[in-house]
């Protein structure tokens, strides 16, 4: 019956997962730079603002992917737009990564020490100045292991997407198990690929961690 | 006129009022040391002085720039009043040499080449002019103080608010710190300073201002202060009851 080899199988979903790679890398990029104006927004001292992607971060880390991305698939096309699988998975899970990095990157924005503020302060450094010479070069330095560590998680969301068609490696696996009827080794080739994919960037982020941290040993 | 004018400053941080309308004016040169309790609104005072806390009644001047809330009037009295803090705040990610650099390019927007000049000038000024490539994390407490003292002077301020500069410091470095101060009090700096250092206050200042509770309790010349306190309260701050 089956006339597949293991190297159909493998071509075929690597074939795929470069859809993977191509959507990791988007949201990842995509969601950073959204991550980064939502950041200005959340830490500026306006009202309006703060308040604003503090609503915007509770309810994309408080409801599902998944359903971010059905209501990014199904929900504009209730006003008619027909919206392609692509750019609904892009556009949701873009707006998903902002989310997180958006709340990582306040987090090593606020641990920089009060003192860094108050000392540029009273050297007559403004918001802005104090920012961009004093504050984010040090916040990025811790901000660089943790964002590493949630493009893994951007990767396997990836897999999501699936679900509304997009032909990416798990959407892959499905359509070759069906056709060769060898679910366990096809979706143990699926898993294997997707730690191919995430483990570099894992154990990057633990080397990135070690390395940032000898930098600042003494404090 | 005085240099640094403080009326009638009130300051509350909720329901406790940590500053009870406090009078103090400063001349040219003074060196005056504000002793007291912890939690005599001393500190308070002091970052009041340069606008890193808010006053809710009263007011404050240096050399004629007032002390209002928006950047703008800030920045013009931040650049009268240097100061320096008792957990240093170097920046990190920057060598000495840089610290001292930074704020005179990007406030006062000096030329790279003569601000750097000037680092070198004013780390030579508290004996550190061989650490300007060196990093805080590998200089001592005291060395990093003396940075910060010279990250202070090189934005050429009138006068020094000095919080408790020494407290932070393992005792064997106080002195090289204080050093620096006492230089600088010889070369007619204008200095305040929040001290638990009695003997430095004694030997170098010219005033004393006891605080309790909020007020000025006493104020005077350091040899009428701590020969005779007239109060209970400085008697028994200085051991004497």
């Amino acid at each position: 019956m089956s006339d597949f080899t293991t190297w159909d199988i493998l071509r075929n979903l690597l074939l795929a997962a470069r859809w993977t790679v191509v959507l990791s890398v988007v949201s990842f990029v995509g969601g950073a730079i959204v991550g980064a104006l939502l950041l200005f927004m959340r830490i500026g001292k306006g009202r309006a603002g703060p308040a604003f992607v503090k609503a915007y971060v509770e309810i994309f880390q408080g409801t599902p992917l998944l359903m971010q991305l059905f209501l990014a698939f199904f929900g504009l096309g209730l006003f008619g737009i027909d919206v392609p699988a692509w750019l609904a998975a892009g556009v949701a899970l873009i707006l998903w990564s902002a989310a997180f990095l958006t709340e990582i990157w306040r987090g090593c924005v606020e641990a920089i020490a009060r003192g860094q503020w108050e000392a540029s302060s009273s050297l007559g450094m403004g918001y802005v100045q104090q920012m961009r010479y004093v504050i984010l070069p040090q916040a990025l330095r811790i901000a660089v292991p943790p964002t590493v560590g949630f493009s893994v998680q951007v990767v396997k969301g990836t897999a999501l997407t699936s679900i509304i068609g997009f032909v990416e490696l798990s959407k892959a696996g499905t359509i070759v198990t069906n056709a060769t009827f060898e679910p366990f080794k096809v979706y143990g080739i699926v898993a294997l690929i997707y730690f191919c994919l995430c483990w570099p960037l894992s154990k990057s982020s633990q080397i990135l961690e070690r390395k940032l941290n000898v930098a600042h040993r003494n404090h | 006129m005085s240099l640094i004018e403080i009326t009638e400053v009130k300051k509350r941080f909720g329901d406790n009022e940590v500053l009870k309308g406090i009078n103090i004016d400063v001349e040219p040169g003074e060196v005056i040391a504000i002793i007291g309790k912890s939690g005599s609104g001393k500190s308070t005072l002091l970052r009041c002085i340069n606008g890193l806390e808010t006053i809710d009644d009263g007011s404050i001047s240096v050399a004629g720039a007032q002390l209002l809330p928006d950047e703008i009037h800030l920045k013009a009295l931040r650049l009268k009043v240097g100061m320096i803090f008792q957990q240093f705040n170097l920046f990190p990610h920057l060598t000495a040499g840089r610290n001292v650099m930074l704020s005179q390019m990007v406030v006062k927007k000096t030329p790279r080449g003569e601000a750097e000049a000037m680092a070198k000038k004013m780390l030579e000024r508290v004996g550190l002019g061989h650490k300007f490539d060196a990093y805080p994390d590998e200089l001592s407490g005291g060395q990093q103080q003396r940075v910060a003292i010279a990250r202070a002077l090189a934005m050429q301020p009138i006068a020094l608010l000095c919080d408790e500069i020494t407290s932070a410091l393992d005792p064997e470095l106080v002195n090289e710190v204080l050093a620096v101060v006492k230089e600088l009090a010889s070369e007619g700096m204008t200095l305040l300073m929040v001290t638990h250092e009695m003997r430095f206050a004694r030997d170098v200042c010219s005033r004393v201002v006891f605080m309790h509770q909020g007020r000025v309790h006493e104020i005077g010349p350091p040899g009428e202060v701590f020969a005779e306190p007239r109060t209970p309260e400085l008697k028994q701050f200085l051991g004497m009851l």
